[in-house]
């Protein structure tokens, strides 16, 4: 059977008030673009979401248990989990079976202790808060970028912009990343999700 | 039984310049920057070593990959370029030099692994940057190599434009570099720049604690 690549750009930025999540929407088997619309934010819990990147499988497998432990945990609160909660649950298993899966995955979301946070657990298992973060094949070339353009206190447009453009630039020199960017800002009032097409994403051209 | 050996690890490594090299054309001439740094597996084997080789007045060559391979293709041409530019009877045009750079790397493209990029100013085209990739020639209005080149593609896309003055294309290319070494443990120390231009060749070195910071440093 052929190989399943899991090539992928996922990131994710903190502003003041929330998170905005991005990710590129391409699967591949190969050089078969088995998915070209794929939906890599996936819903934790109604104001925590995930960036998935590696195995689908291992991902999805791992979502889904940190989706019903946290649901159960919420409801023995009796209020809405923390992010640093979530993120903890993926680490849990992300480090308990390392040698087993191969998942690298943000947490963001909204809670009224902390505001909005973003969190990392890349392959290995650790597990770390950063104001941004990306992850995946593509991510690699967008370093630069993101270690140039980001700047604290940026607003939720401003954030916007600048994951769209960042993964729009990943998109064009990564071949396992591409398609449409989806986008996600989670905050106090909720989340809002948007999708922006290939043809309206930033274009950048240098020769 | 542990095996230890008598001799640290990094006596047996091949000894690389993990790097990031960077050559941009502008309006009458070209900036080619470098890192510093070579390393034999995890060691730092010359952390001060100038990547940007002359091969004539105003040509330069920016290496990286095997630090062996890539120095000797830049010996060996930078000797075939005096003789022809005597025959010549004047400076070697830039795309000589990119090409004799070219027919080593692909003649010999099994036994190198080595990335040179020619950069330089003639009378007849400019400035002029060239990439000489497994064999391949081609122009390029600028041109990254090596291993922390992987992390500023989406800065040199985003950022690079066509028509930079001088200043900000020295600008660009210390910018990029000083962000590749922040991200690649191969490339590090210090940068070199060397810009290109009618009146010849000027070198500069930013140092490490010179080079420009960013949001989380």
């Amino acid at each position: 059977p052929p190989h399943w690549s899991p090539g992928t750009t996922i990131m994710a930025v903190e502003f003041d008030g929330g998170v905005v999540m991005g990710a590129d929407s391409r699967t591949t088997t190969g050089a078969y673009i088995a998915n070209r619309v794929t939906d890599k934010l996936t819903p934790i819990h109604e104001r925590i979401f995930c960036c998935r990147s590696g195995s689908a499988a291992d991902t999805q497998a791992i979502a889904d248990s940190v989706t019903y432990q946290l649901g159960f945990h919420s409801i023995e609160l009796d209020e809405p989990p923390q992010v640093q909660t979530a993120a903890n649950l993926f680490k849990e298993m992300c480090y308990r079976y390392r040698e087993e899966l191969m998942a690298g995955i943000i947490v963001a979301g909204w809670d009224k202790r902390r505001g909005g946070q973003v969190y990392t657990v890349p392959v290995g298992g650790m597990m770390t808060r950063q104001p941004v973060s990306v992850g995946g094949s593509g991510s690699t070339y967008i370093y630069g970028y993101v270690d140039s353009n980001y700047r604290t206190g940026m607003s939720r447009e401003e954030c916007l912009q600048f994951t769209a453009k960042a993964l729009s630039l990943a998109m064009e020199r990564d071949g396992s990343s591409g398609g449409v960017v989806r986008l996600a800002v989670i905050s106090e009032q909720g989340v809002d999700r948007q999708v922006i097409l290939g043809n309206q994403l930033p274009r950048f051209s240098a020769a | 039984m542990l095996e230890e050996s008598l001799q640290p690890g990094w006596l047996s490594e091949e000894v690389k310049t993990g790097t990031t090299i960077i050559a941009v054309e502008f309006e009458g001439g070209v900036v080619i920057g470098s890192d510093s740094r070579v390393s034999a597996g995890a060691a730092v084997v010359n952390r001060v070593m100038n990547k940007l080789s002359v091969l004539h007045d105003k040509i330069y060559c920016a290496l990286s990959g095997s630090a062996a391979d890539a120095q000797t293709m830049a010996e060996a041409v930078n000797y075939q370029l005096d003789v022809h530019s005597m025959e010549v009877g004047e400076d070697p045009l830039v795309r000589s030099a990119a090409t004799l750079v070219k027919s080593i790397s692909y003649k010999y493209k099994e036994e190198l692994s080595a990335h040179l990029i020619v950069a330089g100013w003639d009378r007849r085209g400019g400035g002029q940057v060239y990439v000489t990739l497994e064999g391949l020639l081609c122009r390029q209005p600028f041109a990254i190599g090596g291993s922390g080149s992987s992390y500023i593609y989406g800065f040199v896309d985003a950022e690079y434009r066509k028509g930079m003055s001088r200043k900000e294309s020295q600008e660009f290319v210390v910018n990029a570099l000083a962000l590749a070494m922040g991200r690649d443990g191969s490339s590090g120390g210090v940068a070199y720049v060397v810009t290109i231009d009618q009146t010849g060749a000027e070198e500069k070195c930013v140092l490490g604690n010179e080079l420009p910071t960013f949001f989380d440093e």
